[in-house]
């Protein structure tokens, strides 16, 4: 399994949209009339929460590749994803909690929908790694991570709907501006924030990927070691008895 | 090379065939580059100390777990694919007799004949065969470990499968019942076996054709003589 | 197939009228939940979308001590192997599995609803019928559903205590929010209908959703 192709370019491509998004969301992107500036956090929080999703659903389908052809590498791309959006998931939160805490003067609004339904499918997801690595056998392992992924997967946008319908419409939105409505200048912020976002999901993925194979690969040709060790070993003895 | 398709009425020369058969369980080896076949209507004996793999070629054998490389092919079926076709045509006794506790021999028996779909009244007539009938309403838990184990070779039986795999069959039953066993699981029923037993003699006696693993490898394997007797014997060393 | 899960179905029921495990366990739960309920709340009645809160949120967690026997019994029984030595569809297993877990969940709940409504609701549940008894039976099959996917899930790892109730409690979140959200009315002071329609729709609609993905993948998970 080879990761690394093209993980540098990937990674200059990164670092250079992430550069212009910075520097759009602070020198370009006017400031928010009622908000004032902590609003900007909005060009991190909506998108990091968008990539994590994807990531999360990502993930789910990945795991119907690995079901249906066996073939290792999308066991840890699966896991690769699930992972890293979860990290993804505590950026989410943290801020939205800020932004929260600006606006509203309370770290946690339960009348926000989106916010709401994601702390859930954040907290399953936090059963991911716990639930596959309680389970010894690597197959085994990667078999049942699959249908958690999947049946996760499936549940987002479930979620999304139900907690949705539930929040009363009474209730004002913390988020009162998404990406339809906003002005041009916003609105360009905004997207590029949301491919650097995602190129650096990306990016730190391939590299995570990267990593693992070379490790398992390390691993696997010391157990090969091990075992041709053994076997002349066992042969020495069989032969002398 | 390609096989020619299976069907359920075709009788191969080799009930069962293995090709390099390796099973991992995390980071060790439990079956090694195994290979062997046994011709239908023969008995194969397994011997090996513990640990050496031979619950674990079984329960390969009776699709319970999967083949990690190598090619199986059981009754003309390859596993793991077409495991499906398998199930409905062996008969496998494990170490632990797989009975529910709570219910009763009848109960459980009636189970398996339904899942099988096996007519109620072979239940009745195992029952007898084994020598339980009357015993047939008690739950399992009341019955003693030799009792399980005839319930249990009686479950094995239960759906007449021209393939039987037997992990340690003896071991569990009383002297004064193993006779009761040789109608349902012994060679004159003309079906093809795989025994795996401690008992070197017995195994002999019984088999047509031996093995010996060791760690997961197979180092003696031969057909059923003293000579083969005196290598399965080294192993247990 | 769907005689399979039948005969496995019969022989769950079986079992569970020997044992009487799980049964016992959730109805004393939830008996034993409201009269918490009672102290914790220091309230004599409850009704509207508190006494709904109570209500789902007590048979959720009914629920999962249910799930977390689900296939644990099997293997402490024993038998399990014979399931997987039969020529069957293994789909069978989970709906075999699913159905009893929806015969529990009913069983206990002809228990506990009489207990809920003279320990906290002062005996008014049967305002609230028979739409009621829609909403228990629709959230039922939900939880009976998920229920058994994670079951099987968990069936297999050593932390099971931790994971199935960790994984359930989010997966069951929006039958708890439709569930709460439609009965909330009915178990108001009058009891009325509001939206039941849409409540009811949503329950549907995850029920068929998860029925589809457990079919999907469950036999991936007994293979081995």
């Amino acid at each position: 399994m080879v990761f690394g192709k093209g993980l540098r370019t990937l990674a200059l491509a990164t670092a250079a949209a992430l550069a212009l998004a910075m520097g759009l969301i602070f020198f370009y992107a006017p400031i928010e009339a009622d908000q004032g500036f902590v609003q900007k956090i909005f060009y991190l929080h909506v998108p990091l929460a968008i990539v994590a999703l994807c990531g999360w659903v990502a993930g789910g389908i990945f795991a119907i590749q690995l079901l249906r052809t066996g073939d290792r590498k999308w066991d840890y791309r699966s896991y690769v994803a699930i992972h890293m959006s979860l990290i993804y998931g505590v950026a989410v939160l943290l801020t939205g909690s800020i932004w929260a805490k600006a606006s509203w003067g309370h770290w946690w609004v339960w009348g926000e929908p989106t916010l709401v339904s994601f702390l859930i499918v954040f907290l399953l997801y936090c059963t991911y790694q716990p639930m596959r690595f309680s389970i010894a056998d690597p197959e085994k392992q990667g078999r049942y991570a699959a249908v958690f992924a999947i049946t996760a997967g499936a549940f987002v946008p479930l979620n999304f709907v139900a907690v949705r319908l539930a929040t009363p419409l009474v209730h004002p939105r913390v988020f009162t501006r998404v990406a339809g409505d906003l002005p041009g200048s916003m609105r360009l912020t905004w997207l590029v924030s949301l491919v650097a976002i995602a190129l650096l999901f990306v990016t730190l993925c391939k590299l995570e990927l990267t990593s693992k194979s070379a490790k398992d690969h390390l691993r696997r040709l010391r157990r090969r070691l091990e075992a041709r060790d053994e076997s002349a070993a066992e042969r020495a003895f069989v032969g002398a008895s | 090379m390609s096989s020619p398709p299976s069907s359920t009425h075709e009788t191969p020369s080799n009930a069962v065939e293995v090709e390099n058969l390796t099973r991992r369980y995390g980071d060790r080896v439990a079956l090694d580059d195994v290979s062997f076949s046994v011709p239908t209507g023969q008995t194969l004996a397994v011997f090996g100390p513990n640990g050496a793999g031979k619950s674990t070629l079984l329960k390969v054998l009776a699709t319970l777990l999967r083949p990690h490389e190598g090619v199986v092919r059981v009754l003309g079926s390859e596993l793991p694919g077409e495991a499906w076709k398998v199930r409905g045509r062996v008969g496998y006794l494990g170490h632990e007799p797989a009975l529910y506790r709570s219910l009763t021999a009848r109960e459980n028996l009636r189970f398996a004949a339904r899942l099988h779909g096996v007519d109620d009244d072979r239940v009745e007539e195992l029952l007898d065969a084994v020598g339980l009938t009357r015993r047939g309403n008690d739950r399992i838990d009341e019955l003693s470990r030799g009792m399980r184990q005839r319930i249990a070779a009686a479950r094995a039986v239960i759906h007449d499968p021209p393939l039987l795999l037997l992990d340690e069959p003896w071991s569990a039953i009383d002297p004064g019942a193993i006779g009761l066993l040789e109608p349902l699981l012994g060679r004159g029923t003309g079906r093809t076996r795989i025994l795996v037993t401690h008992d070197v003699a017995r195994g002999i006696a019984e088999a047509d054709v031996v093995i010996g693993l060791l760690a997961g490898r197979v180092h003696v394997a031969g057909p059923a003589s003293s000579a083969a007797a005196v290598e399965a014997e080294a192993l247990f060393a | 197939m769907i005689r399979t899960a039948a005969i496995l179905f019969r022989k769950d029921l079986l079992v569970e009228v020997r044992t009487l495990q799980s049964l016992t366990a959730m109805v004393l739960f939830s008996v034993m939940a409201f009269v918490l309920f009672h102290f914790g709340l220091d309230r004599d009645t409850i009704e509207g979308s508190l006494a709904a809160g109570v209500l789902w949120v007590t048979l959720l967690l009914a629920t999962v001590l249910a799930v977390t026997r689900l296939f644990v019994a099997e293997r402490e029984q024993g038998g399990f192997e014979t399931l997987l030595l039969a020529p069957i569809d293994r789909t069978a297993v989970f709906v075999g599995k699913a159905a009893a877990l929806f015969a529990f969940l009913v069983s206990v709940e002809i228990i506990a609803l009489p207990a809920f409504d003279i320990l906290l609701l002062q005996g008014t549940i049967l305002d609230g019928m028979p739409e009621l008894l829609a909403v228990v039976l629709l959230a039922d099959v939900g939880l009976a559903v998920v229920g058994a996917l994670v079951a099987a899930l968990g069936a297999e790892t050593d932390a099971r205590e931790l994971v199935v109730p960790l994984l359930l409690m989010p997966l069951l979140v929006p039958v708890v929010i439709a569930a709460a959200k439609a009965s909330a009315p009915l178990l108001a002071e009058p009891a009325a209908s509001v939206h039941l329609g849409r409540w009811l729709l949503m329950l549907t609609f995850y029920d068929l959703a998860f029925v589809l993905v457990s079919l999907g993948v469950f036999d991936y998970l007994l293979e081995d």
